[in-house]
């Protein structure tokens, strides 16, 4: 599986972001992408999510599922956690698993994954930043999807979290999967880089 | 199917916990519907001729109430965006949404009518045919509103603005319940015709609004 950008241009607000960007990463492996603030990452990562669409250029996932866009086979997890405060730990994760579909593992397995396991009744609202965070991490893992687009996924984690997140990436990679990540922390895993340029 | 049931559930459970809009709704349309004794007068053959129209009104303010934040709430905290990737047309979660607006906020202010209708002098008859033009009618000012509500997330802070879009878009559905309501009370006009209608505009509603709001939506999305 081979996730490619060609000769990406990204306007927002009427202002380039960047232009002529070439990306290529293949199945197993991880590319971060680094640069300064507004340079473009968080567009980038939404760009391959479908939720931007390019003002020139192509998006490609070759050796995937042919009648699945790329935003059908990526998970994203941006900078909003998309939990609600009103629903339990164990509701949240469920309804993600069961709305997005597809291959699904065990809701609690999950939640012991990124020892969530404890708080499963607790409405998200009293969740600290770092335990949302791991929640959000828990939906990776609820529905399997070969692209992750991660944007500063190790915020907020403390050092155990980032561990386990580490291991979690791995085991993803291993399985073959693509994982693109924007970050200003290294990551903890072997990956390329891809640098943005700051704003012109 | 099972990830729309999935969303229709989630979006009830919300609206019915603490903080939810289910009970806000109805709360709305006790007070509006108390408050309009008051104003008018303690005329009893004036407050049961109004009845139909006030009940409407008080419906009709009570759905719009809690429907700016339709699409914003999902919006605000990054559902949305996991929605629009999903696998599920987006239309088709559109639909889901509003169903699940509609049994949460929209069939209580129809449960509510019958209680209401004594506060406002009207019959049996009369509170049930307002209860039935409401069933056929809601339905069409959750999908209605639901074009506006998405419309809101795309211009920011457009909760004010979406009472303003939506109203003139809910003309023709009060106009065609209140008619069908009062033909059922006091005639010279067949229930059927205006009843018939209404169920026009809610089957119309049902096309239209997922594909404009799905549409409004991939739009707006930045």
């Amino acid at each position: 599986m081979r996730l490619s950008g060609r000769n990406l241009r990204c306007v927002r607000g009427g202002r380039e972001v960047f232009s002529a960007l070439d990306f290529s990463v293949s199945s197993g492996e991880a590319l971060t992408v680094l640069g300064p603030n507004g340079s473009g990452k968080t567009s980038l990562l939404r760009l391959i999510a479908g939720l931007l669409v390019p003002a020139d250029g192509a998006i490609a996932l070759n050796g995937g599922e042919a009648e699945l866009s790329v935003s059908e086979q990526a998970h994203y997890l941006g900078h909003r956690d998309a939990l609600k405060p009103a629903l339990s730990v164990l509701e949240n994760l469920s309804f993600w698993r069961d709305f997005l579909g597809g291959e699904m593992q065990d809701a609690r397995q999950c939640l012991a994954a990124v020892a969530l396991d404890h708080a499963t009744d607790l409405p998200a609202a009293y969740l600290s930043a770092g335990q949302r965070r791991r929640l959000s991490i828990a939906r990776l893992l609820a529905v399997r999807r070969p692209v992750w687009l991660l944007d500063e996924p190790t915020s907020a984690l403390d050092a155990a979290g980032q561990e386990l997140f580490v291991g979690l990436m791995r085991q993803h990679l291993g399985r073959g999967g693509i994982i693109i990540a924007a970050t200003h922390l290294p990551l903890g895993i072997e990956a390329g880089e891809l640098r943005m340029r700051g704003p012109a | 199917m099972s990830a729309l049931a999935a969303l229709i559930r989630r979006d009830i459970r919300i609206a019915l916990r603490v903080g939810g809009g289910a009970l806000i709704g109805v709360l709305f349309f006790l007070t509006v519907t108390v408050l309009m004794p008051f104003a008018v007068g303690p005329d009893l053959a004036l407050l049961s001729r109004l009845g139909p129209a006030i009940l409407w009104l008080g419906a009709l303010l009570a759905s719009l109430l809690t429907l700016d934040r339709l699409f914003t709430a999902d919006h605000d905290d990054g559902s949305l965006d996991l929605v629009v990737m999903s696998r599920t047309p987006l239309e088709l979660a559109c639909a889901a949404k509003a169903l699940a607006h509609w049994l949460a906020a929209g069939l209580p202010l129809i449960i509510a009518t019958p209680a209401l209708g004594l506060l406002l002098n009207l019959d049996g008859t009369a509170t049930l045919a307002v209860a039935l033009t409401l069933l056929a009618g809601t339905p069409a000012l959750t999908f209605t509103g639901m074009i506006g509500a998405a419309l809101a997330v795309t211009l920011h802070r457009g909760g004010l603005l979406l009472a303003v879009l939506v109203l003139p878009l809910s003309i023709p559905v009060l106009i065609f319940g209140v008619a069908a309501s009062q033909a059922a009370i006091s005639g010279p006009l067949s229930f059927g015709t205006p009843f018939s209608i209404l169920c026009a505009l809610s089957l119309v509603s049902f096309v239209l609004g997922p594909f404009a709001a799905a549409a409004s939506l991939r739009h707006g999305l930045d």
